[in-house]
């Protein structure tokens, strides 16, 4: 097992290294760069820009410089100062800007997982024990309906609703009076008790995915011979049922640490921008539009790494979960 | 039940199991009637989807949806607490009664045709097995480590200390029957089930395990109900044989009698079907004519008489032959020898004369309702 993991962090080595590659090169594909931009935004107001202002401003931001020493300084500033770099649209360093919205990202897509766990287990397994019970239609009905409807629309409805039925206007993480205070266990609750409604919003669609899922797999697993052994046994049905099927069955819930972050980030931007939560998803869209290119690319650099770093857990899990993964992967390492 | 011998086990009186399906109602049991004495191995007999698995799972109550046990008796004569003798209808309690879960493992054990499928694969040989011994004893998990290493031996596995911790999937097809086997065993059942325990392993660990079972079997005194459709293994392990057809018992035995003096004519052709070494090579073996008709549509009558040599027209196709007990204890469910007259007034001249009709009367009440369910 010791040796799995060691080999899995090396392979994660190369893999961050292209991701960085990439995220540095894609935000570099459209033509111009942020200056082009700048200057643009600034002739349209009727303001002339200088040919000696420009150079100086290429000069300062080293974009007059080939790509592969832009890079260089980036990824170099990264690895060895923490420095990604200066955002040109807000003037500060990136480090400062990113850091806050990654945790609330990463807070908001832990909490959605759990939640749509929660929410998932239960009805997957009944749904799967009592097949073409009342339960399972009305799970499966839900289920449909949460998958079927945009998460955006959902959140717009909610927004809606509070509104209009409760006089309060939802969005945000932090309520307006807590907005500056420093972090206590007001502050803390406040969070918690706002936080509800968009991890519900952003998990709806998961979680109906995950209870079709579990109800798929455990069908198939509760007709297997071994399930028919155990209560051979004598064991208890809920025993029987919670020990072997289901086991075999929740393999996908752990796979979903996985793709929980990519999910998030590309997909809850529209959420976000709703609900006004300060996730990576709006800075990272606007970061793009205006090619803050350092803003973009640390936030796709850091969003990748997490992505490898879940995709890791996720696979070690299901290693420690199914002792046949375990032991092929041995296997595998040995030969 | 006075009436019963002491060394009965196990009784099996027109047991009904019918899968509800979108076509219809499947009778996969229609009406079997087994008999299993203390220290003896009955084989159950037939051809694929007579209703063999099906009964056998219907003792415990393990039938799957949409299948239930929708009629007849299962009487277990166990020495219940203190000694007493108790008699448990299996068949008139639920799938998840507390009752049925009591008599699963502990009285009754049962032995699956696929090792591989039956065992789980991520879980430790030694969880498996300590927990069927935990279920019915009140044990310490170290003790019940203890006795799974132990049963491990005892089924002839080399190195069980080390087999407890390993998992299913890393032993081989015998091995992996051996620990179903050892699983079985663990609270010491009366009677075990074995549902086709050696038919998806190779030749030499078939023999290996019918060897092992027998071995067990009279070394424990317990009684096995074996089912298959090998007739060489029927001729190795069983005391007793039944045939099976279409869901119900045909012909019941001492395996000597049956084999040797075949009385139902399925059971004669089912024999006849069988190679033999030493006999002509060219000629053809016989076969049933026919096939099996679909359970959903059972012809009216004697299920097999459309498929029979010895057919009766106006007899065969309007009653269902009741049992009837002949000498030494063989029961045979064929109108050649009798059962279609009025229960007690056997006609002299008819064959069935010289057999004792069946003593209980019940199964000419059976009879009766079965003849106007097949209407």
């Amino acid at each position: 097992m010791r040796a799995l993991v060691i080999r899995r962090l090396l392979y994660m080595v190369p893999t961050l290294f292209a991701i960085s590659l990439v995220a540095f090169l894609v935000i570099q594909l459209p033509p111009g760069n942020y200056l082009a931009t700048y200057i643009a935004e600034l002739s349209a107001r009727g303001a002339s820009v200088e040919r000696a202002q420009i150079l100086a401003l290429e000069e300062r931001y080293g974009l007059n410089e080939p790509l592969h020493v832009q890079y260089l300084r980036w990824i170099g500033g990264i690895l060895l100062n923490g420095d990604f770099g200066m955002s040109f649209a807000y003037q500060r360093p990136v480090a400062d800007l990113i850091w806050d919205r990654i945790g609330l990202t990463v807070a908001l897509a832990l909490a959605t997982m759990l939640v749509s766990w929660v929410i998932a287990f239960p009805i997957g397994v009944y749904s799967a024990v009592r097949q073409h019970s009342v339960g399972d239609y009305a799970a499966t009905f839900v289920g449909f309906l949460g998958l079927a409807t945009p998460n955006f629309m959902l959140a717009l409805v909610f927004v809606w609703v509070s509104y209009r039925f409760f006089g309060e206007s939802a969005g945000g993480i932090v309520s307006p009076e807590f907005a500056d205070s420093a972090w206590n266990l007001g502050r803390v609750l406040d969070v918690v008790s706002n936080l509800w409604a968009p991890v519900l919003i952003i998990g709806a669609a998961g979680t109906a995915v995950l209870i079709r899922v579990l109800r798929a797999n455990l069908l198939d697993e509760l007709r297997k011979p071994y399930v028919t052994a155990a209560r051979a046994k004598g064991l208890p049905e809920w025993r029987v049922i919670l020990k072997y099927p289901v086991r075999m069955a929740i393999s996908p819930f752990i796979s979903t640490i996985g793709w929980i972050l990519p999910t998030l980030v590309g997909g809850e931007v529209m959420v976000s921008i709703v609900l006004s939560l300060d996730t990576t998803g709006p800075l990272l869209l606007e970061a793009l539009q205006s090619q803050d290119m350092y803003l973009a690319g640390s936030f796709i650099l850091v969003l990748g790494a997490l992505t490898l770093v879940g995709t890791l857990l996720s696979d070690l899990l299901l290693a420690w979960w199914d002792p046949r993964i375990r032991h092929a992967q041995t296997e595998e390492a040995s030969a | 039940m006075s009436t019963q011998p002491d060394d009965v086990l196990l009784e099996v009186k027109g047991l009904r199991t019918h899968f509800t399906t979108d076509t219809g109602e499947v009778r996969a049991v229609n009406g079997a009637d087994l008999t299993l004495r203390r220290g003896r191995t009955l084989c159950v007999v037939g051809e694929s989807g007579c209703g063999k698995s099906v009964t056998a799972r219907s003792i415990l109550q393990l039938v799957e949806r949409p299948g239930r046990v929708v009629g007849g008796q299962v009487l277990l004569h166990r020495r219940g607490p203190g000694g007493a003798a108790e008699t448990v209808d299996l068949a008139a309690l639920g799938p998840r009664d507390r009752r049925i879960r009591q008599v699963r493992g502990r009285d009754i054990a049962m032995v699956f045709q696929e090792p591989m499928a039956s065992l789980s694969l991520v879980h430790r040989v030694g969880n498996q097995i300590g927990e069927a011994i935990r279920v019915h004893n009140r044990v310490s998990r170290a003790e019940a480590r203890r006795r799974s290493v132990e049963l491990l031996g005892r089924v002839g596995i080399p190195a069980p200390e080390r087999i407890v911790d390993a998992y299913p999937f890393q032993l081989s097809g015998g091995m992996r029957q051996r620990v179903m086997i050892a699983m079985a065993l663990s609270c010491e059942p009366e009677l075990l089930i074995a549902d086709e325990p050696t038919t998806a392993l190779d030749v030499t660990t078939q023999a290996q395990i019918l060897d092992l079972l027998a071995d067990l079997q009279d070394s424990r005194g317990m009684a096995m109900l074996f089912i298959t459709h090998d007739m060489g293994v029927v001729a190795e392990i069983a005391d007793d044989v039944a045939v099976m057809y279409l869901g119900s018992v045909v012909e019941q035995g001492a395996v000597d009698g049956v084999f040797h003096a075949p009385r139902h004519p399925y059971t004669r052709a089912l024999l006849e079907s069988v190679p033999r070494m030493g006999a002509p090579r060219r000629e053809r073996l016989p076969a049933i004519r026919g096939s099996v008709p679909d359970p959903a549509h059972q012809p009216s009558g004697c299920v097999f008489r459309d498929r029979c040599d010895h057919a009766m027209p106006g007899r065969c196709d309007t009653t269902v032959p009741p049992p009837v007990s002949l000498a030494d204890g063989r029961r045979v469910r064929c109108l050649l020898y009798g059962g279609d007259a009025p229960a007690g007034h056997a006609d002299p001249a008819d064959p069935a004369h010289q057999f004792r009709p069946d003593p209980a009367g019940a199964s000419a009440r059976r009879a009766d309702e079965e003849a106007a369910d097949a209407d």
